[in-house]
């Protein structure tokens, strides 16, 4: 209903079908553009700080500006790039690769994105209504409860509305993982993306509540006088870091999770070999996902929490250096006596593999808690995060985009221009990063605006700048690379990579309700083992028949809007009552929508038989 | 712990260099060149997980090294189908069992440095130093208690005994780090009282640094750690003790500039033994080698600094007192009379350079 009609008619038909879609495959789309261009401002971002760093005594922007942009780099990368662009392959791949249709919930799917999307709008505002966020993407308290001008507040809020729609996306891939899988995927059948997005869903459940709780803490001290983080009037600081770091540990796995599992079935595929230690690399992703709950207070050894404390965090973050070494481990032993191609997901998963080592190990050494007296807030840590999450998230998203982007888009990404833009963005990478652990040591701490001459950190600052420019670069080269594909490549196969699972067993770009029939799985990789045995697709499980689809929608929208609105008469209302005219028509909004949502039934409709043969493969 | 370790470092930073730099930072502000116990026995500890992570770096990038050129698909080979092994047991026990044992090793020095580092018992002892230090946006203030002595910016310390930090900060979250002493410890505000020692190896100026983001000008929340002999921090103690805040100077212009300090400046900077003010002690802004912590010590400066003080440490505290460019030298001259001990940085870096 929604696919072929909408392509016949005009942009605005187009663009009303996004926004009421409940299509996984278009909300990935959604996911995919709004966090690639969320990507694009926090790495605009990124080198303004890189130019500022430049030489000593630099003067580029303004240190209370430059405040603003590391907050707003920090923030925007993790929690409006990294996040849903991990949502949008989570969304692309997971139920093609469980046999599905869809998601479980496909309106909350929906509802997630747009409540991500307009909680970043919301943050993004900030710039241009008298400054944005400016007591660093950690928020710490009491500079944050005490920051002048409304900045803080377009952080509460924005991370507030955002957050939420996380959590609904978490929650819905948890379920259609349980619920949805086809006959025959047991749960150690399952590819291991799905496997790890099942375990980040677990993290996002547990780990989420308590932002929430934190940012509705500091929202009633910022808005409405509390004193939950003042220490004059009894509060304590400390206990913000404490909700923050619950949850921000947490968020450093769900962030690396999937895109450990998009770096398994990518090497796997292009070594032509079966996942080396399947059941130990499912066994590692839990154990990290557990241990990662039990580590936050590293983040805190400065704090004052005591040696007792300290060496406790101290080792369990050790620990977590284990499951992730069997993880290494395992990949080049899947690589080994295989038939390695050299793709371009395959060249960003190989090199991810030296990076992430080099930034594990960074991690042991700052897990040693006396250490990291001395590594503590400086640009070692800075070096040692975007080891972790460059060389794990961003190259995972950059081999997963090209691994799946024709699973997305019905094209395979150009080769030659995917390692033309590899290169610079490889090199810079260690360019800007490597040197920073030096830096860090040589006594240069992490979010200063400048540095003096005679200190000896000009040269390393340089180079790290350089290399930040060398990253631009290939970015660009990536983006140009979308453009090229998009104009000049052929339509791809349904198979162009020789794949083992079960979204290379349908069309690409799939048909909207993905399976005409549901598939049969025999065992891990399926589409692999029905290869072998000398069949072309997936043997269906059940016969062919009516397929039941649900209605698109244009309530979640609706109510995502109606927060978004909500959130400036929150932000306001300490300015003047009259803001909150917009908290009542805001919430009346999104209440009236929810309203509207349970009592109007909503059965959606039926494919017919008849018309699934009539289109023979749906398209 | 040391021995092998303290054998080992040489070789480390010896191939650090190579890698990179002329260098590993200034004498006094890198932590790769440790001036002071806490700032040894971490890069011992550093040195230990570096040892223990190259070492597996090593193997791992062996391993990949030897995968990527023998098993790239070759010309020919396109049809090639590898065996599925499924895994590998006794690997998968190999892989787990060795990293816990390395991890164990990295562990017990752990565990045993920050206890060592935490540890307050000598500080019973009769004599030993404590010092409160509080952070400010965007300076630091420190109170010598049982010696009745207040100072800011600048932290006058014996070389070779352990001096005891009572940490505290009067608005935001600070973190005090100074490289090449010590590691870093936060100031909270509140209730929430941090100690530490520092225990100075060898006289110097060494550089400090705020390490918690605590506004505008966190990064120009510079101080000095000022280590001299136990001789010379007695003589410094009693000058200090010494000092008459009613003092008359001696040129007119010094004086004039006393009587506008005590109209336009007397109630947030305090000259003497103080609590920590809205402001910095100046008792001996004379002695000190920079002005804000940040620039040059010189009269065109302090003039600079009194005039507009935002110019130069944005979101600082001391904003809208304006004097005029005449008072502001006249104060200029009184404060940069303020001297009153011979042992000034300039007298240490003079000696430790000899």
């Amino acid at each position: 209903m929604s696919n072929a009609i909408a392509q016949q008619r005009g942009l605005g038909a187009m663009i009303w079908d996004y926004i009421t879609t409940v299509d996984h495959k278009k909300i990935a789309h959604l996911y995919l553009v709004s966090g690639g261009f969320f990507f694009l401002i926090g790495g605009l971002e990124a080198m303004i700080i890189r130019i500022q760093l430049m030489k000593p005594d630099n003067e580029f922007i303004s240190a209370g500006l430059y405040n603003e942009m590391i907050t707003m780099h920090g923030t925007t990368m993790i929690f409006l790039a990294a996040m849903p662009l991990i949502f949008a392959l989570m969304n692309a791949v997971v139920p093609l690769q469980i046999g599905a249709r869809d998601v479980a919930f496909p309106f909350l799917n929906s509802l997630g994105f747009w409540l991500f999307l307009f909680g970043g709008l919301l943050l993004n505002v900030s710039w241009f209504t008298g400054g944005a966020p400016d007591a660093g993407w950690t928020n710490y308290a009491p500079l944050s409860t005490t920051s002048a001008g409304h900045g803080v507040d377009y952080y509460v809020m924005g991370l507030q509305i955002s957050g939420a729609g996380t959590l609904i996306g978490g929650i819905n891939f948890l379920v259609t993982i349980i619920n949805m899988r086809a006959p025959g995927m047991t749960y150690m059948r399952m590819p291991l993306f799905t496997w790890t997005t099942f375990i980040t869903s677990v993290l996002i459940l547990f780990a989420f509540p308590a932002l929430t709780v934190g940012l509705f803490l500091m929202m009633f001290d910022r808005m409405f006088g509390s004193a939950f983080f003042d220490v004059t009037a009894g509060g304590n600081e400390i206990i913000w870091e404490h909700l923050f770091w619950i949850f921000g540990h947490p968020e450093v796995y769900i962030l690396i999770l999937p895109l450990f599992g998009a770096f398994s079935d990518i090497i796997s595929t292009f070594s032509k070999k079966r996942l080396f230690g399947y059941s130990a690399m499912v066994f590692a992703t839990v154990l990290i996902g557990f241990l990662g709950f039990m580590v936050w207070a590293h983040h805190m050894f400065t704090v004052g929490l005591g040696p007792i404390a300290n060496s406790i965090f101290a080792v369990s973050t050790m620990a977590i250096a284990v499951p992730t070494g069997i993880k290494i481990f395992n990949w080049l032993f899947t690589m080994w006596g295989g038939s390695i191609k050299m793709s371009a997901a395959m060249l960003w998963s190989i090199a991810f593999i030296p990076s992430f080592t080099i930034g594990g190990m960074t991690g042991v050494m700052l897990a040693s808690a006396a250490a990291d007296y001395q590594y503590h807030d400086t640009y070692f840590v800075v070096g040692h995060f975007h080891y972790v999450i460059v060389g794990g998230v961003v190259f995972g998203i950059f081999a997963a985009l090209h691994y799946w982007w024709p699973k997305m888009f019905g094209k395979v990404l150009n080769e030659k221009l995917g390692h033309l833009a590899f290169w610079p963005f490889f090199i810079g990478f260690h360019l800007t990063f490597f040197i920073q652990h030096f830096l860090g040591l040589m006594g240069m701490p992490r979010r200063y605006w400048t540095y003096f001459e005679g200190q000896s950190l000009a040269t390393g600052n340089m180079i790290s700048t350089v290399g930040a420019f060398l990253m631009a670069i290939g970015t660009l080269i990536f983006l140009y690379n979308i453009v090229y594909t998009a104009i000049k490549e052929p339509q791809a196969s349904a198979d162009p990579w020789d794949g083992r699972t079960l979204e290379w067993s349908i069309p690409s770009t799939p048909p909207f309700y993905n399976f005409k029939q549901t598939p049969l799985v025999r065992g891990l990789d399926p589409l692999w083992i029905e290869k072998m045995e000398g069949r072309k697709g997936v043997t269906p499980a059940e016969p062919l028949g009516d397929i039941h689809m649900p209605n698109a929608s244009v309530l979640p929208f609706l109510m995502s809007l109606g927060l978004f609105i909500a959130g400036f008469g929150f932000i306001y209302q300490v300015d003047h009552n009259a803001w909150f005219i917009a908290v009542a028509v805001g919430m009346g909004l999104t209440l009236g929508s929810m309203l509207t949502r349970s009592l109007k039934d909503d059965l959606g409709y039926h494919i017919h038989k008849e018309d699934l043969v009539e289109k023979g493969d749906g398209k | 712990m040391k021995g092998w370790i303290g054998k080992l470092r040489p070789v480390f930073i010896f191939s650090v260099l190579t890698l990179f730099l002329a260098g590993c930072g200034e004498e006094n502000l890198s932590a790769l060149k440790p001036k002071g116990y806490g700032a040894e026995l971490l890069l011992d500890l550093m040195v230990i997980s570096i040892a223990i992570m190259l070492f597996v770096f090593v193997i791992v990038m062996a391993i990949y090294t030897f995968v990527l050129i023998r098993y790239r698909r070759k010309k020919g080979d396109e049809d090639y189908i590898p065996k599925q092994t499924e895994g590998n047991k006794s690997l998968e026990i190999i892989w787990t069992v060795i990293p816990i044992l390395l991890l164990l090793i990295l562990a017990v020095p752990t565990v045993q440095a920050t206890f060592d580092l935490a540890d307050e018992a000598p500080r019973s002892e009769e004599g030993s130093i404590t010092i409160e230090v509080t952070g400010n946006q965007y300076w630091w203030h420190f109170n010598y208690p049982d010696q009745e002595v207040s100072t800011s910016q600048d932290l006058y310390i014996p070389t070779g005994e352990r001096v005891y930090l009572d940490m505290t900060s009067s608005d935001v979250i600070h973190s005090f780090w100074v490289p090449s002493i010590a590691g870093k410890m936060d100031t909270n505000p509140g209730g929430n009282e941090n100690t530490m020692y520092l225990e100075a190896y060898e006289e110097g100026v060494y550089w400090g640094h705020c390490a918690e983001l605590c506004g505008e000008s966190h990064s120009l929340m510079d101080f000095r750690v000022i280590a001299v002999s136990s001789e010379d921090y007695d003589q410094w103690i009693s000058d200090m003790q010494n000092i008459d805040a009613e003092a008359t100077p001696e040129t007119q212009s010094a004086q004039d500039g006393k009587a506008a300090f005590e109209n336009s400046c007397m109630g947030c900077h305090a000259i003497g033994n103080s609590p920590a003010g809205v402001g910095p002690n100046l008792s001996n802004f004379g002695n000190r080698t920079k002005i804000a912590g940040i620039l040059d010590y010189n009269k065109e400066n302090l003039v600079d600094w009194i005039m507009n003080p935002d110019e130069f440490k944005p979101g600082n505290k001391m904003q809208g007192y304006n004097v005029s460019e005449e008072e502001a030298q006249q104060i200029a001259d009184y404060l940069m009379q303020l001297d009153h001990s011979e042992v000034t940085p300039e007298s240490v870096s003079s000696s430790s350079e000899e």
